[in-house]
């Protein structure tokens, strides 16, 4: 519910650009992680995570995609031979991490539903699918072991959809119905798409749009959407970046504007 | 110490159609590709091909050798997906069994250390415990009785993995940044092949990287094979990385039948020194190409 801000940096008047909201939104999921190492999938996850570690969660421990843990928090698409290295984290024991729970992750949705199941792995029947995505790789155990979320660069019925068609990243429901053993560590925390931010805080966990991105409409969001939104009589937009937050993302985190190439403005 | 080299074309000899292999490196790096390439020319066929999946797979797919992957994923790193796998998946040519890769990894060790299973949470809830009817949870048999999945061994009939440095008695020196589950899928196997960028003294290891970067134990080793870009097109750091452009020539291939026929002949109908030679002609054809076209208007760059 922010209010109009005219005059002091709104939206149309400040400039700020749909992927910007996107990345304060991201930035936003690791709101309250201490000492957790926080992985991101795509190119505002990436930015949000650097902006949440250079500003209100300075314990965050970020990666190099490859095989590192890095020293604060190296701009998008930075020379890898200028990072400074921190600790030996291979793919092993990013397995020790992720099962330990000591990790915050956004991982990218090719489709999303109702109770927060995610698909990255097959489009239609998985005998023998329409698409062959690129695997389940391994949301089935993220999603039970450490809190996960989602970003969608193009919100849209297809991608938003009432039944995933292979439940890769586990949603509440599933969760639940697996046992306790499944549900114990299971948290979906946020979705974040082009569109808005979504979250589970529902008495029966199914999703509800928790804000839109300033210019976006609630009705735009619901006709995007193929499935029934909880949504709430009066939704916020997202919040805006503080002048400083504005000047990291576009000086220091994403000086190529990288962003910009993800999310149509 | 025994000399465990052996040839490429002696390493195949050891493989029988139906097998099921286990091939090292991660997605679109430190793949085996030259033996992978030796047994596409090979009669090998109906083979199991357990990997974290990369170019490896859709080779293979594409020349018909494969009858069941088991994966959590098959990507090219840069590009998402492997055409041919996907064309494999959509047409039904392959059966599948697919498992969070962390489940992956625990298949690997239960076998390696040989034991029926290992429990986690991961696959809990998710459709890769449909999809695969044949997995079984176990209960803890302590007081929290929580129900997990009971991964099963990935036992291996061979396994294939590259490394950087090795020496002739088969011990394995990964001196890029990630050992992968290289020294897992060896564990794992009944006949197990380390290729390698060059074969080196033993001695010489310790001037080439520190202690942790000799991963691989002459205990897990059967065979070695020196051959020198032997993970080409796939990522091989510090000593290349991956071949971005002949990488994109292979997706572009895959995509059209012609296409295809003219890679196929041009790079995987030779030898693997016919291979190289064909590849270093293709780099040179692409900067002549670039040069005449240096005026053109700039692509989208790479990251």
């Amino acid at each position: 519910m922010s209010p109009p801000s005219f005059g002091s940096g709104g939206a149309g008047e400040s400039g700020v650009t749909r992927a910007e909201y996107c990345a304060i939104a991201c930035a936003e999921v690791f709101r309250g992680d201490g000492e957790v190492m926080a992985s991101a999938f795509g190119t505002a996850p990436a930015l949000g995570a650097r902006l949440a570690r250079m500003t209100f969660a300075p314990d965050l421990v970020l990666t190099d995609g490859e095989a590192a843990l890095v020293a604060g928090a190296p701009a998008l698409g930075a020379d890898t031979s200028t990072l400074v290295l921190e600790s030996h984290m291979p793919y092993r024991r990013v397995f020790d991490v992720v099962w330990s729970g000591r990790r915050n992750l956004i991982m990218m949705a090719s489709q999303i539903d109702r109770t927060g199941n995610q698909n990255i792995s097959a489009i239609g029947e998985w005998s023998r699918p329409r698409v062959q995505l690129i695997g389940v790789r391994g949301a089935p155990g993220n999603t039970v072991n450490h809190p996960t979320s989602y970003w969608v660069p193009s919100h849209s019925t297809r991608s938003f959809v009432e039944q995933v068609d292979v439940v890769s990243g586990v949603g509440y429901a599933r969760a639940e119905a697996a046992g306790p053993a499944a549900a114990r560590y299971h948290e979906i925390r946020r979705v974040v798409s082009n569109l808005g931010v979504f979250d589970f805080d529902t008495p029966d966990h199914v999703m509800r749009l928790r804000s839109v991105h300033p210019g976006v409409t609630v009705d735009e969001v619901v006709q995007a959407t193929g499935f029934e939104l909880v949504v709430g009589s009066d939704v916020p937009d997202t919040r805006q970046p503080t002048p400083g937050e504005l000047e990291l993302i576009r000086t220091v985190l994403d000086p190529r504007g990288l962003r910009e190439r993800e999310v149509r403005p | 110490m025994a000399d465990k080299r052996v040839t490429l074309d002696e390493l195949v000899g050891e493989l029988h159609s139906g097998m099921t292999i286990g091939i090292g490196g991660w997605g679109s790096r430190r793949k085996p590709m030259a033996a992978v390439r030796a047994i596409l020319r090979s009669a090998l066929t109906d083979l199991t091909v357990v990997s974290y999946g990369g170019p490896d797979v859709g080779l293979l797919c594409a020349a018909g050798k494969v009858a069941k992957v088991v994966y959590g994923f098959v990507t090219l790193d840069s590009i998402p997906t492997d055409p041919h796998f996907r064309v494999a998946r959509q047409s039904g040519a392959v059966e599948a069994m697919e498992l969070d890769e962390g489940m992956f990894y625990l298949g690997l060790l239960a076998a390696s250390q040989r034991l029926p299973f290992l429990p986690t949470r991961a696959g809990l809830g998710s459709d890769v415990m449909a999809v695969n009817p044949s997995l079984r949870t176990v209960v803890s048999p302590y007081d929290d009785a929580e129900e997990l999945v009971a991964v099963p061994a990935l036992r291996l009939d061979a396994a294939l993995v590259h490394v950087n440095r090795a020496d002739a008695g088969g011990s394995g020196q990964v001196l890029g940044p990630d050992p992968f589950f290289d020294d897992l899928f060896l564990g794992a196997a009944d006949r197990r092949f380390v290729t390698t960028e060059r074969i080196v003294a033993t001695e010489r290891f310790s001037s080439e990287g520190p202690l942790q970067t000799m991963c691989i134990s002459r205990l897990l080793t059967d065979g070695v094979v020196e051959t020198e870009g032997g993970a080409h097109f796939t990522a091989c750091v510090p000593d290349y990385g991956r071949d971005e452009a002949f990488q994109k020539e292979y997706v572009a291939a895959a995509g059209d039948p012609d296409a295809w026929a003219a890679f196929a002949d041009r790079f995987l109908a030779v030898d693997e020194t016919g291979y190289q030679h064909a590849v270093g002609q293709a780099g040179v054809e692409r900067k002549a190409r670039t040069a005449a076209g240096a005026a053109a208007p700039g692509r989208r760059g790479a990251r």
